[in-house]
């Protein structure tokens, strides 16, 4: 396995690494490209870029998603913005800083290599976007405009309004449908991968059920791109779209795949507070919105009593009576630090007594100060749409009284391993954005997702791919009468047949919804040995439960939702157990991963270098056998690790 | 809060439709819409698990209907509520409607949109297909990755880049088009016409783009525009009728040009 978990990062230094390996790796020449196939799955900013990338090249490229069109995929809802080291606005910025600040942000649990050429590409990406029309936000001299994000003290974030997600998707859906019409590219929509076929040890294609008719059809190709997003629905509520789901990358990494750092999800500072049982998914508020706006709580408990009880409101409570708990507590980023440490922060406050809404889980992000110096006009420019979201949900006027924001399950730094050239411990199986584990350590810095989705599909699967296919020249077109496609679409099938023919008492969502209490509760943004343990036989206890007891409506052959949500969620109960698994066994603080036992006595994170610096890979063995976890060290060569600090 | 929801029901494309018509109680006013269906389907599958509730004759199943981002920007979300696309309020998808806009005791009526370019595929679910094919003529700019200029080589008017950001704000959810009674959809593809004519890098091939989408539209059936800015009404995103005109002067520009 260590042999498998070769890194391949290339030999010399940091900023000649990509360009050496580049000029090394092998090309496929464009009669030779003709003959190849490539299976892209989702359609977000790394699928739909890297379906058009490697169209524009000549390859065959088939590309899946589950909704009615690739542009609904949830990259679209990214508000803020997209990070690059232009260095536009002349305030010191350089790709070493976007690359030091990006492997800082992460706790110093990503690699050095990945991430330098993460930092390397971030220009390109902002070039292209501009050459496709994208609309960015720009200054009344025509260039374009910069804002800032957590843990960076420079503004290096290109935005679109608060739409910076959908404008650079539909950027990367336009070059889709031009292959799509060129005829490089099939787009199957309202499909669902359902596993991954494995010819000899190799991806060589995948079954998908058709979910508009419930056919189970076979896909082949000489590589499968794997490019699904994250698993933080397993939380049942996060800020991702109702549908996105974790169970492609699952279904790799039961055919062998080795899964990187299950354990490290974010949890996203602001995001409307829970309002009850009936609801069905949170909504995040922009960390842009940080660079304006204040997080605080009353000092004095009486006020806190008071909101609580409606006889106050937060805009009634004087100056010197707020606490603004971050710029207390780190004055050189005060609001921007980044979003684990802010999460934390407003839990501290909240779990000390001080939440100031009915169930005592919510901070106030407040404007006042922005709009008194600004103007409201200058504020509704730059954050309208977000306001006029925030009202519509809550019913208040976030330019009278401040908004109430409480930390949500966001985005997953884990996922399937994958080297320097984007590929998983299976042959021909490549994973890109934010279904890999490979950029963002123990934390995700804001505005950087869309940046590293783009990075992969437009800039660097189109290159390493070429180094696998380049083999494959002689290979013929992969026949999906092979055995193996039969042995999965035949297991496929069973499962589905399973699951009807339990006939329990209970739905998918009564068992997604318990799933998500206990992984919020002990796998969320505070972790200890007792609890994770506890959330293990839960989970195990949970999921046979599941299997005895649930009730699926209606039959395969149709539009059924309720199927598609009971193998999701099948799913969710496996890799919910390793991502407890996974937290129990790192004992040490990092980014968003905060273990009660290691903290400091100011409740800061506490990272062991010595023992836990590796990426925790895990190995399936089998069903009801414990995965095996595999180690791969983390080497720092060119930067001095330090201890996270956002005070001076 | 309690309401009465008449609500369409269809099996398949090929099958004929009917009203089912349901109770739902205790709804919280800061539940959303898409919530309380939630809440509905959540019922009508127990009643299917209930012995008593299906001797009874309730074994209608869930509703299927669109939804995933719930925030009101992936475009996936529909619906005909109470005679409006999207619902009574304004300037939202059916994901961003709260019950709070209801009043307690009311029938609500949910229908899928009702157009002959987006058929039914199973009750409030329907076929937009049509919309990615209008795009897919030329709704792009053919450039290919790498090697472009780099971005700031072009200044580009701030009005100009603030107007193609409104026109590029369309989620292609298809209001527009339920909402016409031509069935025209002029709005979604000026949408994407007018933002990239705004802007020097869309310049270069605006008419050959223009006279592409339109005759791809033509050909897929959608109606003709008689302005009575009814898409524009109920537009989510405030999508102004003023891009079909930009459409239209670039389509009599490209025609000319010929």
């Amino acid at each position: 396995m260590s042999e498998k978990l070769n890194s391949k990062i290339p030999e010399g230094p940091l900023s000649e690494k990509w360009t050496k390996h580049k000029s090394q790796i092998r090309v496929v020449s464009p009669a030779n490209k003709r003959k190849l196939e490539v299976i892209v799955v989702g359609t977000g900013l790394g699928g739909a870029s890297a379906a058009a990338a490697l169209g524009e090249l000549g390859y065959n490229v088939k590309v899946f998603c589950i909704s009615d069109s690739p542009r609904r995929a949830h990259s679209i809802a990214a508000q803020g913005g997209i990070n690059a080291a232009k260095n536009y606005p002349n305030d010191n910025d350089s790709i070493y800083r976007l690359f030091y600040d990006t492997i800082k942000g992460g706790d110093y649990r990503a690699r050095e290599g990945n991430v330098y050429r993460l930092a390397e590409v971030s220009n390109e990406i902002i070039d292209q976007c501009v050459a496709q029309g994208v609309p960015f936000a720009r200054e009344y001299g025509g260039l374009l405009d910069n804002r800032s994000f957590g843990g960076s003290q420079v503004s290096r974030t290109f935005y679109a309004r608060g739409q910076t997600g959908q404008q650079l998707l539909l950027g990367a859906y336009a070059a889709l449908n031009r292959q799509i019409h060129l005829g490089n590219v099939k787009s199957y929509n309202r499909r669902e991968m359902l596993d991954l076929v494995l010819i000899d040890g190799e991806a060589k294609g995948i079954i998908v059920r058709n979910l508009e008719t419930g056919e189970i059809e076979r896909h082949g190709a000489h590589a499968v791109v794997i490019a699904t997003g994250g698993y933080g629905n397993v939380f049942f509520l996060s800020t991702n779209a109702m549908n996105s789901n974790g169970s492609s990358a699952w279904q790799c990494y039961k055919k062998g795949a080795i899964f990187g750092n299950p354990s490290f999800a974010q949890i996203h500072p602001t995001c409307i507070p829970v309002h009850g049982e009936q609801q069905s998914k949170l909504t995040l508020m922009s960390e842009s919105l940080r660079n304006d706006g204040r997080i605080w709580v009353p000092k004095k408990k009486e006020d806190v009593e008071k909101l609580r009880t409606k006889k106050i409101l937060a805009s009634q409570i004087p100056e010197e009576d707020r606490d603004y708990y971050l710029e207390r507590r780190y004055p050189a980023f005060g609001n921007l630090v980044p979003r684990d440490v802010a999460s934390r922060a407003a839990k501290e406050r909240c779990d000390a007594g001080y939440g100031v809404n009915d169930t005592g889980l919510a901070v106030f992000l407040d404007f006042k100060s922005a709009i008194e110096r600004l103007g409201k006009k200058v504020i509704e420019e730059r954050y309208g749409n977000l306001f006029q979201m925030y009202e519509k949900i809550t019913d208040v006027n976030p330019y009278q009284e401040p908004m109430m924001i409480y930390p949500a399950i966001h985005y997953t730094m884990g996922g399937l391993w994958v080297d320097y050239n984007l590929e998983t411990t299976i042959p021909s199986l490549f994973s890109i954005g934010e279904a890999n584990f490979s950029d963002h350590g123990g934390n995700r810095l804001g505005a950087s997702a869309l940046m590293q989705g783009l990075a992969d599909g437009y800039f660097i699967l189109p290159y390493t791919i070429g180094d696998t296919l380049a083999k494959k020249i002689q290979v013929p077109k992969t026949d999906v009468n092979h055995p193996a496609f039969a042995q999965a679409e035949k297991e496929v099938k069973e499962k589905i047949t399973k699951l009807f023919a339990i006939k329990g008492k209970e739905t998918v969502d009564y068992y997604q919804k318990k799933l998500g209490h206990i992984m919020w509760d002990n796998v969320g943004m505070a972790r200890n040995e007792k609890g994770l343990k506890e959330a293990i036989e839960q989970i195990k206890v949970l999921r046979e439960e599941f299997w005895k007891n649930v009730y699926v409506p209606g039959t395969n052959e149709e539009f059924n939702q309720e199927l598609e949500k009971a193998i999701r969620t099948a799913d969710n109960l496996e890799l919910g157990e390793l991502m407890a698994k996974d937290a129990l066994n790192r004992f040490e603080s990092c980014g968003g991963h905060f273990r009660e036992e290691m903290q400091t006595e100011d409740g800061e994170t506490k990272r062991d270098d010595k023992n836990f610096m590796y990426v925790s890979c895990w190995e399936y063995t089998g069903e009801s056998k414990e995965p095996v976890m595999h180690k791969e060290h983390l080497n720092y060569e060119f930067v001095q690790i330090a201890t996270r600090n956002y005070k001076d | 809060m309690d309401f009465t929801l008449k609500v369409w029901r269809q099996k398949s494309a090929k099958d004929k439709g009917y009203f089912g018509t349901y109770q739902v109680k205790d709804i919280s006013p800061d539940t959303s819409f898409l919530e309380m269906m939630d809440i509905l389907n959540e019922q009508l599958i127990r009643e299917n698990i209930d012995p008593v509730a299906v001797s009874k004759g309730c074994h209608d199943g869930p509703v299927a209907f669109d939804h995933d981002c719930r925030e009101g920007i992936c475009g996936m979300c529909s619906l005909y509520i109470n005679g409006r696309a999207h619902g009574p309020d304004d300037d939202i998808t059916t994901c961003q409607l709260h019950m709070r806009k209801f009043k307690d005791g009311e029938t609500i009526t949910i229908e899928p949109w009702r157009s002959a370019g987006m058929p039914v595929i199973k009750d409030l679910v329907i076929n937009r297909n049509a919309l990615d094919q209008i795009l897919q003529a030329g709704g792009y700019v053919s450039v290919n990755t790498g090697g472009v200029p780099d971005a700031n080589t072009i200044p580009i008017r701030r009005e100009n880049a603030e107007e193609s950001m409104d026109a590029a704000s369309c989620v292609g959810c298809g209001a527009c088009i339920a909402t016409c009674k031509n069935g025209s959809a002029m709005l979604f593809v000026s949408a994407r016409v007018s933002s990239l004519a705004l802007l020097p890098q869309g310049k270069v091939e605006a008419a050959r783009r223009v006279k592409a989408m339109v005759s791809k539209m033509d050909e897929l059936g959608f109606g003709a525009c008689t302005n009575t800015r009814a898409c524009e009404m109920e537009c989510p995103k405030r999508i102004s009728i003023t891009h079909i005109a930009r459409m239209n002067r670039e389509f009599l520009k490209a025609k000319i040009q010929d």
